[in-house]
């Protein structure tokens, strides 16, 4: 594993390494099952070999074939096994290899997993975290670039994280494996190796150089339904999660607008306080998401802001996001929502 | 209610504790490979059951191999489809193409003409004998290695591979990640990403061609590792319950990515017994055997003609190169797998079979793999008049709006107008051609 050791930051008083995304979850992995025997850690081909993101390498070596193993090609009993473990007692984390190939295993999913507590008034529950990379930008065409994040947050009964940085992709995933309700772990697999701007005709930025790389060794959590300001800013609030992060900072910062970055990390339940008192402040609100506009996440999000924060409003929310078509590979940067399309939504939220 | 529990939890004396079994492939990295536990039958013993027998007059063949071509070269036994040697030199050439294709589609995705490609190196047979033995209006739902189909169709290789660069002449519009071919003209399904949901759907199809009363049978290919999904299984029940003109083809060429077969159950029984449990007639046949694959499929073809309903064929093959250009096997199997494979390669073993009959010779393939290397060059230098992925030679970008509905709503039509304003502001020289 490529780890960047670099002298302790002051983030915390354990070691601090460079990690990228895939590391950094990896630790977070490693960590829980140390922690807690009943750990688990399957899916397809994330035993010997380590997942075709190399997200769980070097676990199977680590903690037996037992905890860690291959599944067969059939996410409707990766999930509902998943299920099952967890109605025993153990803590599954289940791998699904692309968000894409998650639909088979959804009632499983929304039908058991999110009731299980409800409906048998908590003598069952599915203590389970299903980890999957979503998201496009790597010419993975329609079956390997999707973001159905709202397909989950609509469902009563799970929880669903994003994270953006290393640091939270640890201490996020934690947090889900920690938690007592299934959760749904979307991994940006565009950022896996390195914050993206949006500029695809430009190099990829490994994560070293990036603040948010720098991971403490050993356990720390970051608290479920917990957002992050990514940068304070009076201009307008700018809500959005995992690759999106980056993008609207290169491109707010390219801008020169003083915005507010807000991180939502955790889509449901969301931290409404912070984005209450966010767009209170600055009047102006604009949401980001890769995923299809019609009833996307987005959609949620600008309901909330209008119901709560009306009358601080002083332009229209704006939406800005992937285009309402499957992911198309040729062209998959006119689909991607990219600077031009940011740029555009902050330009009419300045001219308000 | 009872006045006592239902049993007692105490009396289980000294069982030891349940144990999880994870299986685990003979071979990884490194290791010798050692191939002589499998069972292989000799060529030409099996029967050959009447194509109209009852399902469960097959189910002994799913245990076996049928195997046509024998250590010496020669076809023998029942299955031996007597196919006349103009026959066999098509077949073989076609089985030659699609690997002179695959090989320069690799070596063009290595050179970042496109994102993405996949090989089907020493499976040949299991998609160009099947086609043979169908007819072509014959409905065929492919896996994503089944390009073997659309050559033996006579799909032009160049619109193979403007689909392959996703460039202005493909024509799937750049939509499809690469090999993800469509042609309703060559009967080819268009390929799904998602693994086996093409399965019910043949089923669906050839439930259709029976409700019309057509003649049309259809045909569908996954892989040992995808027959796990629940489609493969929604699949059968149907095609069983309804009699579905349909035969179902499990290519196991031992590896699903990272995972070997016992993982889809492998260490257990064999893929063709599926069929057992769901009365269907199945066979096993060796899958690099292009005479025993043909003779397979044209058994459960005419079996499926002539209302005998669903065939599942399992074919014991070998992946013999990576899942893919994002794959690097030699991270998790032993490299001698290949060369020790005990049922050889295709091609090759075609070949000594037409140089055994006297119709071929060494030369004359030698020749022959030359004059195929000279017609995938000639496909792609036309291909690539048309562009290669990411240098703009795409379809105009109002096309990645249509075709989501079959008229546009208002909300693509301004997604389309944003998508070709944001063009503009990003190069303002820019035209769409």
């Amino acid at each position: 594993m490529s780890v960047l050791e670099e002298g302790p930051v002051s983030l915390a008083d354990a070691p601090i390494r460079r990690l990228n995304m895939i590391e950094a979850i990896n630790d977070a992995l490693s960590v829980m099952m140390e922690r807690d025997s009943n750990v688990v850690v399957f899916g397809e081909d994330v035993g010997y070999f380590g997942g075709v993101f190399r997200a769980t390498a070097g676990l199977q070596k680590k903690f037996g074939k037992n905890r860690v193993f291959d599944t067969p090609i059939n996410e409707c009993g990766i999930i509902g096994a998943a299920v099952g473990m967890g109605a025993y007692g153990l803590r599954p984390v289940p791998e699904i290899q692309f968000a894409d190939y998650i639909y088979p295993g959804l009632d499983q999913l929304i039908s058991e997993a999110a009731r299980m507590r409800y409906r048998s008034a908590g003598e069952f529950t599915s203590p389970i975290t299903v980890r999957s990379p979503f998201g496009g930008g790597i010419f993975g065409g329609q079956t390997h670039s999707q973001s159905p994040e709202a397909l989950f947050t609509h469902v009563a009964g799970i929880k669903t994280v994003i994270p953006a940085t290393p640091y939270d992709a640890k201490g996020l995933l934690i947090a889900a494996i920690e938690d007592n309700d299934p959760v749904i772990f979307f991994e940006p697999k565009r950022i896996y190796n390195g914050p993206f701007s949006g500029n695809y005709d430009k190099p990829v930025e490994p994560w070293a150089r990036h603040p948010d790389s720098a991971v403490p060794e050993g356990y720390y959590s970051i608290p479920l339904g917990k957002a992050r300001i990514v940068r304070e800013g009076e201009a307008m609030t700018v809500l959005a999660y995992g690759t999106m992060i980056h993008v609207a900072e290169a491109v707010l910062a390219d801008m020169g607008v003083d915005a507010e970055i807000i991180d939502l990390r955790t889509l449901v339940p969301i931290d409404i306080e912070t984005v209450q008192k966010s767009v209170e402040k600055t009047g102006k609100c604009l949401i980001i998401h890769e995923a299809t506009r019609t009833c996307g996440y987005g959609a949620e999000l600008s309901a909330l802001v209008q119901e709560r924060c009306f009358y601080h409003l002083e332009a229209p929310i704006e939406r800005v996001t992937g285009f309402d078509t499957p992911y198309p590979h040729s062209l998959e940067w006119a689909y991607f929502p990219g600077p031009v399309r940011i740029g555009e939504a902050v330009d009419r939220l300045l001219k308000a | 209610m009872a006045d006592r529990p239902a049993s007692d939890v105490t009396a289980r004396g000294n069982l030891p504790p349940l144990e999880l079994h994870v299986p685990e492939p003979p071979f990884r990295p490194g290791d010798p490979v050692d191939y002589s536990y499998l069972e292989i039958p000799a060529a030409g013993i099996l029967p050959r059951p009447d194509e109209a027998c009852a399902a469960s007059e097959t189910h002994p063949l799913c245990q076996g191999m049928i195997r046509v071509l024998g250590d010496d070269h020669r076809a023998v036994g029942a299955w031996d489809p007597k196919l006349d040697p103009e026959t066999l030199r098509r077949m073989l050439r076609v089985m030659a193409l699609t690997r002179a294709f695959d090989d320069r589609m690799y070596r063009g995705q290595r050179q970042g003409k496109t994102s993405f490609y996949m090989k089907c190196t020493g499976e040949e047979a299991t998609s160009v004998a099947s086609a043979f033995a169908l007819a072509d209006d014959d409905m065929v739902f492919p896996s994503y290695r089944q390009q073997g189909i659309l050559i033996a169709r006579g799909y032009p290789l160049t619109e193979m591979i403007n689909q392959i660069y996703s460039n202005r002449a493909d024509k799937l519009k750049g939509r499809q990640l690469p090999i993800m071919y469509s042609s309703r003209e060559h009967s080819f399904f268009s390929i799904s990403g998602n693994l086996a949901t093409q399965y019910p759907q043949a089923a669906g199809w050839a439930m259709a061609s029976a409700i019309k009363g057509d003649t049309r049978i259809a045909a569908s290919w996954i892989g040992e590792g995808s027959s796990a999904e629940g489609d493969a299984h929604a699949a059968f029940t149907f095609a069983t319950v309804f009699n579905a003109p349909v035969v179902f083809n499990i290519v196991n060429n031992q590896w699903a990515i990272s995972s070997f077969s016992g993982f889809a159950g492998a260490e257990r029984a064999t893929f063709a017994a599926k069929a057992v449990g769901y009365g269907i007639a199945g066979l096993r046949v060796d899958g690099n055997d292009a005479l025993a694959v043909y003779a397979a499929m044209r058994w459960a073809a005419n079996r499926a003609r002539s209302n005998g309903g669903p065939t599942l064929i399992e074919h014991f093959t070998y992946r013999a190169e990576g899942h893919s250009t994002s794959d690097d096997p030699g991270q998790y199997r032993s490299a001698h797998e290949r060369e020790e494979w005990p049922l050889g390669d295709p091609i090759m073993r075609l070949k000594r079979h037409l140089i055994a009959l006297g119709e071929w010779s060494e030369d004359q393939h030698a020749a022959m793999d030359l004059e195929l290397i000279e017609q995938v060059k000639a496909a792609t230098k036309e291909a690539e008049k048309n562009g290669v992925l990411g240098h703009g030679m795409h379809h105009p970008f109002h096309t990645m709006f249509e075709d989501v509905f079959e008229e546009l709503p208002w909300h693509l039509e301004e997604q389309a107008d944003q998508a070709i304003r944001e063009r503009r502001t990003k190069w303002p020289e820019w035209k769409e051609t």
